[in-house]
């Protein structure tokens, strides 16, 4: 067996044509030999991974793979009996295959020590196109345990198991389901939000690719529980790959008799609809999610009432994250008991990050709560670049931690006291390359694109808000914008109709807590420490180093670069248009001596 | 434009208000953008506004209702991307094809996006043209990749 993995990002790395090159070989040597495309195990940086398994032999993975590299590797595999272990990262075999091949175990490499996979236990391990792989895998055998013990029952294990909402709120997952269980009427539903609108998060999406049936189990779960007859999953358009292996799963569901009128002859009526939303951020809260699968335009409502009581089709409707939904049949598979084992008191179990940014060890990760954000960073994602600075969670409604919170655990209330949000699981790292400033700005133009305009404190604040910092970052503002900034951010939050606005100057909020030396920077000094901001940055040319290669100069869109050839050159900067060209040449160019700078300046106060 | 089109994607639907939004990227699908003609047909089948219809579709950022260039460039501008420079890759097709994102060229053959996040970033940052993401681009790779833009 020859395991690839195939998900966005592994097929954005390459993995489609190391499919295509093992497959050719394969078939040039007449090797029989099953290709299956997995999905994503974790680590990206490793992408794209080769796993091979021959019978009686552990699975050896190799990581980085080239199209070229994987031919070889498989012909050395398999014509001349060379495993190749030069290539090879790590295994997945039994305990003492350590020492015989001479590689570390795969959940013993650094990235992998710390995790702990409950929902992401079979990706990158089972086939997602097939169901048949997830049964063997204990698959349905929590929703036959919710069979056995009943509806309510079931809603009572959850509380003790004591999962909170993974959507980043923390809600008690049983306390909503109480309430719409309790909720008078017939016709309930419920709904998977894979809205996933953050920018820079997609462990949702990883899930999905990787192992449908363990969210569309879930949703089996819930929709039991609850007395639901229908169950929807709300999830992005963009997500091609996501959707085809959900609506295959849901049509193998159907097939295998775990959907339709009569679920498994235990007399609960089911069926799930897959809903494709069309990008707004603003849907991933409750009531604009509802009203886009309506048809209409995803605005928020005012609560109460709530969806539990009246939510779609003004039925009492629950929606769930994708990976509270994930967590449910390892739940009722393995027992609340078991399942508190992991986490810290009131905050049970684990929690996915997709864990980017200026970070050495990238990838989606599982890791218990409860665990330090060092932990995480240095431990699992191997430090950052640069000295690090700062660690972005929860997407734009989320806040930025210096690195004096390093030792706080990753805990929704801990989190929440620093002024950040667990969010839903987007964990971006900053380095010294990176200025607050802009990071605010960037955030802060999202969510006031993102706004739907409804209530004005979001749809007017933000925008004020963006016209503030970016006055600052290109050096035009006063000392007192600053201040203006935070009253307004204040504002914004206490008096905005949804979670959108409410969350929405928190980037801003926060680095003003932690960095507010850098915005006085930028606006007193006009100068971005970071040399992000393109209106305090300017090109310059080190004469020391310049060996007149007029690489620069070539590559200059603007004709910024005069020079004559093994002479030092020079920058016009009314011509410069910041583009960045010309550093990366001089520094990457073998030929070039790495004489291009570019760094803000402080203003003299006048 | 195909006759046939309308109602062959119709026929998958019920004709409730509810799938106004999976028609409308059903159609988008088809002919790259929501015209003029597919809102008056589609609110002759759902029997709902034009007014309606224009108002869902220009609520969600996935619909466009100007005809695509054929050769898709998009930079991805999520966070991730974004810390590693990504606007510097923006800023630099924009300059190459003379237009800002959101935008085609005139001639229709290069279209100019920039994406929330295109899910890849690890790979930050990624540029997608057509089908094919890169991963790790930097300004010059991205500038010399433009030359031969013609042959996409």
């Amino acid at each position: 067996m020859i395991y690839i993995g195939a998900a966005t990002c592994g097929i954005a790395a390459g993995a489609l044509d190391v499919s295509e090159s093992v497959r050719a070989t394969l078939a040039r040597h007449n090797i029989e030999a099953r290709v299956v495309h997995v999905g994503c195990i974790g680590p990206c940086y490793l992408e794209p991974l080769m796993d091979i398994a021959l019978p009686g032999a552990p699975r050896i993975s190799y990581a980085n793979m080239t199209p070229e590299l994987a031919a070889r590797i498989v012909e050395n595999q398999f014509l001349r009996d060379d495993p190749s272990l030069d290539f090879a990262v790590a295994h997945l075999g039994k305990n003492g295959d350590a020492e015989a091949l001479g590689l570390p175990p795969f959940f013993e490499l650094p990235m992998l020590k710390s995790q702990v996979r409950l929902v992401l236990r079979n990706c990158g391990f089972i086939d997602p196109e097939s169901i048949d792989h997830y049964i063997a895998n204990d698959g349905y055998k929590g929703i036959l345990h919710a069979f056995n013990i009943g509806a309510q029952a079931v809603i009572d294990e959850v509380r003790e198991a004591g999962i909170r909402g993974r959507g980043g709120a923390g809600f008690p997952t049983f306390k909503k389901w109480q309430f719409c269980r309790n909720a008078p009427g017939e016709d309930k539903y419920i709904i998977c939000n894979c809205s996933e609108g953050d920018p820079g998060a997609f462990m949702n999406r990883s899930l999905i690719e990787s192992d449908p049936h363990c969210v569309l189990e879930g949703l089996l779960i819930a929709g039991y529980a609850i007395g639901a007859s229908h169950g929807y999953v709300y999830i992005n358009s963009d997500y091609k790959l996501a959707i085809a292996r959900l609506n295959v799963g849901i049509a193998q569901m159907k097939e295998y008799g775990l959907l339709g009128d009569d679920v498994l002859g235990s007399g609960f009526p089911f069926d799930i609809i897959v809903k494709e939303g069309a990008g707004a951020f603003v849907c991933g809260e409750e009531t604009a999610l509802i009203a886009s699968i309506e048809g209409r335009r995803g605005m928020p409502r005012s609560r109460p009432p709530f969806p539990a009581i009246s939510g779609l089709k003004q039925k009492p409707t629950i929606i769930n994250n994708v990976e509270t939904l994930g967590t449910l049949p390892n739940i009722l598979r393995n027992g609340a008991t078991w399942y508190r084992q992991f986490g810290v008191q009131g905050n049970y179990g684990t929690k996915t990050f997709s864990l980017t940014g200026k970070v050495r060890r990238p990838g989606l990760i599982e890791v218990p709560l409860g665990i330090k954000l060092r932990e995480i960073i240095e431990g699992i994602g191997g430090g950052s670049w640069r000295p690090f600075k700062a660690v972005q969670t929860g997407g734009p409604s989320g806040g930025c931690l210096s690195a004096e919170y390093l030792d706080l655990p990753v805990e929704y209330e801990a989190m929440a006291n620093a002024g950040s949000i667990m969010g839903s699981g987007g964990m971006i790292v900053l380095d010294e390359d990176t200025c607050v400033v802009d990071l605010a700005l960037y955030f802060l133009h999202f969510t006031q694109a993102e706004s739907c305009g409804k209530c004005a404190p979001c749809r007017v604040g933000t925008w004020h808000m963006v016209t503030l910092l970016e006055n600052m970052s290109k050096g035009e503002s006063r000392p007192e914008d600053i201040t203006r900034l935070q009253v307004l951010g204040e504002t914004v939050k206490r008096a905005s109709l949804c979670g959108l606005g409410q969350t929405a100057p928190n980037p801003a909020l926060t680095t003003l807590r932690h960095f507010r030396n850098e915005y006085l920077e930028h606006a007193k000094e006009g100068y971005c420490a970071a040399a992000v901001c393109k209106d305090l940055v300017t090109y310059s040319i080190d004469a020391q180093r310049c060996n007149g290669c007029q690489l620069c100069k070539n590559v200059c869109p603007t004709n910024a670069i005069s020079g004559v050839r093994a002479e030092v050159h020079t920058i016009d900067l009314n011509r410069c248009i910041k583009c960045r060209a010309c550093y990366e040449v001089c520094r990457y160019h073998p030929l070039a001596g790495n004489a291009v700078v570019y760094a803000s300046t402080r203003r003299t106060v006048a | 434009m195909n006759e046939e089109l309308y109602p062959s994607i119709f026929s998958q639907f019920k004709g409730e208000e509810g799938e106004l939004i999976t028609i409308l990227l059903r159609v988008q699908e088809a002919i790259g953008y929501i015209s003029q003609e597919a809102v008056k047909r589609i609110s002759q089948f759902l029997k709902i506004s034009e007014n309606q219809i224009y108002g869902v579709a220009s609520f969600f950022s996935r619909f466009r209702f100007d005809e695509p260039g054929k050769i898709s460039i998009k930079v991805c501008m999520g966070t991730a991307c974004h810390v590693h420079g990504g606007s510097l890759l923006a800023d630099a097709v924009g300059w190459d094809l003379g237009i800002t994102y959101g935008q085609a060229t005139p001639d229709k053959r290069f279209d100019f996006q920039r994406a929330n996040c295109l899910g890849s970033c690890t790979l930050a940052p990624v540029v997608q043209i057509n089908d094919k993401i890169q991963g790790r681009v930097l300004v010059t790779e991205l500038k010399e990749t433009m030359k031969h833009r013609e042959e996409f």
